[in-house]
């Protein structure tokens, strides 16, 4: 009898650990399938013509992505340019009062912003800059992205700044250095690399986001380089065409999709190799 | 690494130090006050993003009031907006993503925090879960509509009901896939947490490992898995691009979890680019709403997260 007992507990808990392997697995075979049909179908239309050349209207043959490319890219500057600087200096802020009323305020708003819907970032951006300027623009894109890297850099900021030993920061006023001379040559430097995976990790977020494009940035055909005309992206691209009845627009969606994720995946591998490779030990 | 720090400290010594010293208190005060603008610039983003949302759904919130929420009817042409399918659609898709993925998030968390913490195997489920964190929505949208409708189509046809192939259930499908990472990554973390005495007391006791993870590792990480929990469905809720390429886009409400619907989002990325005044108003009306409940269930994360750590930090001093 008790026997039977521990072999049915010891076959419950193999039964156990055999589901949880198969769970966990089972969870893994949509990103296979993913990756999978990205690479199959994108790398097909994938050539250099697809890469530099600008979309073509439907019925002829070709064309490409290079507008979405270019724009993608100055989207991240233009979010990078407004963000990085405020959301360090709020970082920095944060890891240097630790408690207080403004300090708690800041860190309320960091994770309201950052479970903030996108497409409610896009509506904000709408209403705030393509409303009065009464164009769809590169800037209202830019500037919905920058709010939602904003809370990513303050957050990496606050905590790769809060692990800087004290002491090193007592050694350098100890010496007459100024307070901010401190922050900006002694311990800012000592976190750039948390700093750095944290800017590289929130470009990666918002490198494939199109909610907060499609009523900003809007889409563009055409090659565009003005901040204030509508400009094309890569993913509102892959929306465009995936939504389109056209096969072969099909086949271009996943083409620019196989850019996407290649970008994104580089920019996380480069932000994981910085944070293993350039961490200041202490 | 320390190098270039003392270098480029020395060279600002050598060409700056001999300013006067009170140049040296203003620039102070200056770096301090820059730190605090950027700071209270942030509170006052989101200060003024909410009164933005509120001022400009106005002409709908007059109009509708509350009845908004229990109004089944979104007709533009006559100016009438109810917003309940679109309520439903949100709360129905975003729980049925959750109940979906939680097993998984479940088993991915234990089988990191508990069987395999480190090895091989881990860091490549690891490095995957991150991956597929990472993955863009609209590439998930891409692929279920590609993939997963003929599927969702293919069962439809079978069982004999409409083959939309879109609609609640595949958007419920792409988002569990989607929010997975959210909660297992929290989970790991916690199950890891679970003090090593507490478990090797049970298993003195002759407990198999089923029923220390059962009995001891659960009830202990409670709290946080339930955080995690919370973590996704608010970013289930206000998932955007995948839900609207495969929900269906239907203003009605939803009938069963093959009918086609809507969400919040949804409708908003869907009709805002084309609308103008009560339409657009009552949009951001339902934006003003789908801010205050990711906002809501974000703060009530990490909430829970907080006061796991400080309990955590109570116990290791």
């Amino acid at each position: 009898m008790t026997g039977n007992h521990v072999k049915r507990r010891l076959a419950e808990d193999i039964f156990f650990k055999g589901m949880v392997c198969l769970f966990a697995f089972i969870s893994l075979l949509p990103l296979f399938l993913i990756l999978y049909y990205i690479t199959k179908n994108g790398i097909a239309v994938i050539d250099w013509d697809f890469l530099t050349s600008l979309p073509r209207p439907i019925g002829e043959a070709g064309g490409g992505v290079f507008n979405a490319i270019v724009g993608t890219l100055m989207l991240i500057i233009l979010s990078g340019v407004i963000s990085i600087p405020c959301g360090i200096a709020a970082g920095i802020y944060l890891s240097e009062n630790k408690a207080g009323k403004l300090a708690s305020g800041i860190r309320l708003s960091v994770v309201v912003l950052q479970g903030t819907p996108s497409i409610v970032i896009g509506i904000i951006a709408y209403i705030w800059i393509v409303a009065p300027l009464k164009t769809f623009s590169a800037l209202s894109g830019g500037i919905a992205l920058s709010i939602m890297m904003l809370p990513v850099i303050v957050k990496t900021t606050e905590e790769t700044l809060k692990l800087i030993p004290y002491h090193l920061k007592e050694a350098s006023l100890a010496l007459g250095v100024p307070y901010y001379r401190t922050i900006l040559k002694v311990i800012l430097p000592s976190g750039i690399s948390g700093i750095l995976t944290g800017i590289l990790l929130s470009v990666a977020r918002i490198t494939g986001e199109t909610a907060p494009l499609l009523f900003t940035a809007f889409g563009n055909q055409f090659m565009n380089i003005n901040i204030f005309k509508p400009i094309d992206s890569l993913p509102y691209r892959i929306f465009y065409y995936a939504m389109s009845p056209y096969p072969e627009w099909h086949s271009f969606a996943w083409g620019a999709s196989f850019i996407l994720v290649v970008l994104t995946l580089v920019l996380n591998l480069i932000a994981r190799g910085i944070s293993v490779k350039w961490k200041t030990r202490f | 690494m320390s190098g270039t720090v003392s270098n480029t400290f020395q060279d600002d010594m050598d060409t700056q130090g001999k300013s006067i010293p009170g140049s040296t208190d203003r620039s102070e005060k200056r770096f301090r006050f820059i730190l605090a603008l950027c700071g209270s610039l942030i509170v006052l983003l989101l200060l003024a993003i909410l009164v933005t949302l509120l001022v400009t759904a106005l002409p709908s919130i007059k109009e509708f009031g509350l009845f908004f929420f229990i109004g089944k009817v979104w007709d533009a042409t006559t100016e009438t907006f109810g917003a309940l399918p679109f309520l439903v659609g949100t709360l129905f898709t975003s729980f049925l993503a959750l109940l979906i993925s939680i097993p998984f998030s479940l088993a991915i968390s234990i089988f990191l925090g508990e069987y395999f913490k480190e090895g091989a195997i881990s860091g490549f489920l690891r490095s995957a879960v991150e991956i597929l964190a990472g993955i863009p929505s609209v590439i998930y949208g891409l692929w279920g509509l590609f993939l997963l409708m003929p599927a969702v189509r293919f069962i439809e046809m079978k069982i004999g009901v409409a083959p939309h192939g879109v609609g609640i259930l595949t958007s419920s499908l792409i988002l569990s896939i989607m929010i997975i990472p959210f909660s297992a990554s929290l989970g790991r973390e916690v199950i890891t947490l679970v003090p090593g005495d507490l478990k090797e007391a049970a298993y003195s006791l002759g407990a198999t490992r089923f029923e220390v993870i059962k009995n001891i590792v659960i009830p202990y990480a409670r709290s946080g898995l339930t955080a995690g929990i919370l973590l996704a469905l608010g970013r289930a809720i206000g998932e955007t691009m995948a839900v609207t390429m495969l929900i269906g886009n239907s203003n009605f409400l939803p009938t069963g979890i093959f009918s086609p619907a809507n969400t919040m989002a949804s409708v908003i990325a869907n009709e805002f680019a084309e609308a103008t005044g009560v339409t657009a108003a009552s949009l951001i009306y339902i934006a003003l709403v789908l801010f205050f409940v990711t906002m809501i269930v974000n703060i009530a994360g990490t909430y829970v997260i907080h006061k796991l750590s400080i309990e955590s930090s109570k116990e290791v001093s």
